[in-house]
C-alpha cells in the first residue's frame, strides 16, 4: 500500500472511525461515502467502541509463500495466525486478527476487545502501518 | 502544585519462564532465579512495539482521567526502543488517543530513565502554565542478544501519566536529578543489541546515581526513609533495587508493592514507572512515595510524591491484574516474537 493510502486510513485503522447516515442512522465500518439503505451522501464520522463478539474464525497454518522474498509488505504476525469475523456491539461486522491467546481458546460467540498493534511493515526501511486487532476479554 | 492526575499501564500478555531461557543456553535456572531475583518476564507480541505499548497505556490513563483529549497540550514518551529512528512515537500516540493537532510532542531517550525525564518536563509545563495537562511516560520492548545474561531480564511494558495542576491524585512535591558521563551500558547507532560493562553497571553506575539522587532529594525536602510509605527504585533485576533500598535505609515492606520486576522482568523505560503505577493502584490519601529511576549513561531522577484524597477514583489494580493475566510461550516462540528468528 502506498504511503498516502496508509495515511488516509489512519482514522479507521487507529480508532475504528466509520460512518453514520444522518438520515436513517445506519452505521458503517469501514468508511462508506453513500448510505446503502437510503442513498444519503452526507455521511458523518462515527467512532466505534471496539467491543464485539466472534461470529466465525479461521486459523491459517500455511499462508501463501513468498520464496523469492519479493513481497515487501510484511504482515506483523506469526504463523499460524487467527482471523475472525467480529460483530461490533454497535452492529457492523469486520474482519480482524485475534491475538494474545492460545488458539484452542478461540470460540464462536466469545467477547473480544480492540487492541492497537502493528499491522504491516513495508520492508525494514519502509513505514510501519498500525491499526486494530482484537483479543479475547 | 503540579502532580499526577491519572495513570495507565500496559504489560503484554506473553511470558517466558527463566527455566525455558536457561534450558536453551544450558544455564542453571535455580541459580539464575536466585541471582537475579526474577522468575519470569513479559514478552511482546510479534506485532507490539514501544508505540503500541505507549498507546494502550495512554488510552487507559486518558479514560481514567475523564479529561477531554482537547485538554492535553503535549505528549512526551521516553524509550530506548522507539520504532523509528526518525519519526516521533509521540505522533502515533497522540493520534491513537484521539488528540486533534493542537499539541506538541518530541520523543525522549535516556536508557531506562527516559520516562521519568519526560515526566519532569511535563511537570515543568504544567507548573509554568504552558499546558493544562501533559501526557508523559515510558515504554520499551527491551532487546538482548541471545545468550547474553540480559536475556533473562529484558522485557516489555510501559506506564503513562497525565501531569497537571488540577485534579491531582499525587502531588510532585519535589523532583531532582543526579547526572554524570558514565559509560556502563550503551547501544551504538544502527546496532540491534546493546553493549554493557558487565559488573561496571553496578557500583559506579546504578548504585552511585540512585543513592546520590535519593539522598539529595531527601535532604532538599527534609525527609528520612521512614517518612515514606512506599519507595520505588529502577528495577534492572530483583537484586539491585533490594540492595539499594537497604543501603539507603528503606525496608522490604516499603519496596515490595512496587517490585514488579520479580514477575515481569526489566521493562527499561517502563520499569520504575510500572512500579509507581502498582503503588498508586493501592496508595491511600496522605501517603508519601519516593521514586528514583536510573538510566545508563548515566543519571537518576528522584521524585517526592504525596497522595491526595482523589486517589480512590482512579484505582483499578490494573498492574496487578495484568501481571496475573498471562500466556506462557516457548523459547523458539519468544525468539520469533522479539524478531530474532526471521
Ligand atoms: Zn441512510
Amino acid at each position: 500500500m502506498a504511503v498516502p493510502k496508509i495515511w488516509r486510513k489512519i482514522p479507521e485503522y487507529y480508532n475504528l472511525i466509520g460512518r453514520q447516515c444522518p438520515e436513517c442512522k445506519e452505521l458503517y465500518f469501514p468508511v462508506r461515502d453513500v448510505c446503502k439503505k437510503c442513498g444519503c451522501l452526507e455521511m458523518t464520522d462515527y467512532k466505534f467502541e471496539g467491543k464485539g463478539q466472534i461470529v466465525t474464525f479461521t486459523i491459517t497454518r500455511t499462508p501463501i509463500s513468498d520464496p523469492e522474498g519479493e513481497n515487501t509488505e510484511i504482515p506483523a504476525r506469526d504463523v499460524p495466525y487467527a482471523v475472525a469475523v467480529i460483530k461490533l456491539e454497535e452492529g457492523p461486522m469486520l474482519t480482524a486478527e485475534i491475538v494474545d491467546c492460545n488458539f484452542e481458546d478461540i470460540e464462536i460467540g466469545k467477547n473480544v476487545e480492540v487492541v492497537f498493534r502493528k499491522i504491516m511493515e513495508h520492508g525494514a526501511k519502509g513505514v510501519i502501518q498500525y491499526g486494530y486487532k482484537f483479543r479475547l476479554c | 502544585m503540579a502532580g499526577i492526575v491519572a495513570w495507565g499501564s500496559y504489560i503484554p500478555r506473553y511470558r517466558i519462564k527463566v527455566e525455558d531461557i536457561a534450558a536453551a543456553h544450558g544455564g542453571d535456572a535455580e541459580q539464575i532465579k536466585l541471582g537475579l531475583g526474577i522468575t519470569e518476564k513479559s514478552v511482546p507480541g510479534i506485532d507490539e512495539d514501544t508505540a503500541t505499548i505507549a498507546v494502550e497505556a495512554a488510552r487507559r490513563a486518558l479514560k481514567s482521567s475523564k479529561l477531554s483529549p482537547k485538554e492535553i497540550g503535549a505528549v512526551y514518551i521516553g524509550s530506548e526502543s522507539h520504532p523509528y529512528a526518525v519519526k516521533p512515537t509521540g505522533t502515533i500516540v497522540g493520534t491513537a488517543i484521539g488528540l486533534s493537532n493542537d499539541y506538541t510532542t518530541a520523543d525522549f531517550e535516556f536508557a531506562c530513565k527516559a520516562g521519568t525525564a519526560a515526566m519532569q518536563v511535563a511537570a515543568a509545563w504544567a507548573r509554568s502554565g504552558m499546558a493544562d495537562y501533559v501526557i508523559a511516560g515510558g515504554a520499551d520492548t527491551a532487546q538482548a542478544a541471545p545468550g547474553d545474561p540480559l536475556e533473562y531480564t529484558a522485557a516489555a511494558g510501559g506506564a503513562v501519566f497525565i501531569i497537571g495542576e488540577e485534579n491531582v491524585v499525587a502531588e510532585i512535591n519535589q523532583t531532582l536529578s543526579f547526572t554524570s558521563d558514565t559509560p556502563d551500558f550503551w547501544r551504538r547507532k544502527e546496532q540491534k543489541y546493546p553493549g554493557h560493562g558487565g559488573a561496571f553497571t553496578g557500583e559506579p553506575a546504578y548504585y552511585r546515581h540512585i543513592t546520590e539522587a535519593t539522598k539529595m532529594l531527601m535532604k532538599d525536602v527534609g525527609t528520612k526513609p521512614e517518612d515514606y510509605d512506599y519507595a520505588v527504585f529502577h528495577q534492572p533485576n530483583g537484586k539491585f533495587p533490594a540492595r539499594v533500598a537497604k543501603l539507603l535505609g528503606f525496608t522490604e515492606e516499603q519496596i515490595a508493592p512496587g517490585m514488579v520486576v520479580r514477575k515481569i522482568g526489566n521493562t527499561y523505560s517502563g520499569s520504575s514507572l510500572l512500579g509507581l503505577a502498582a503503588v498508586l493502584d493501592i496508595a491511600k490519601p496522605g501517603q508519601r512515595i519516593l521514586l528514583t529511576s536510573y538510566g545508563s549513561g548515566a543519571g537518576s531522577d528522584s521524585f517526592d510524591l504525596i497522595v491526595t484524597g482523589r486517589i480512590a477514583d482512579r484505582q483499578t489494580k490494573s498492574v496487578e491484574s495484568q501481571i496475573n493475566d498471562k500466556v506462557y510461550i516457548s523459547y523458539p516462540k519468544y525468539l520469533k516474537n522479539t524478531g530474532k528468528l526471521a
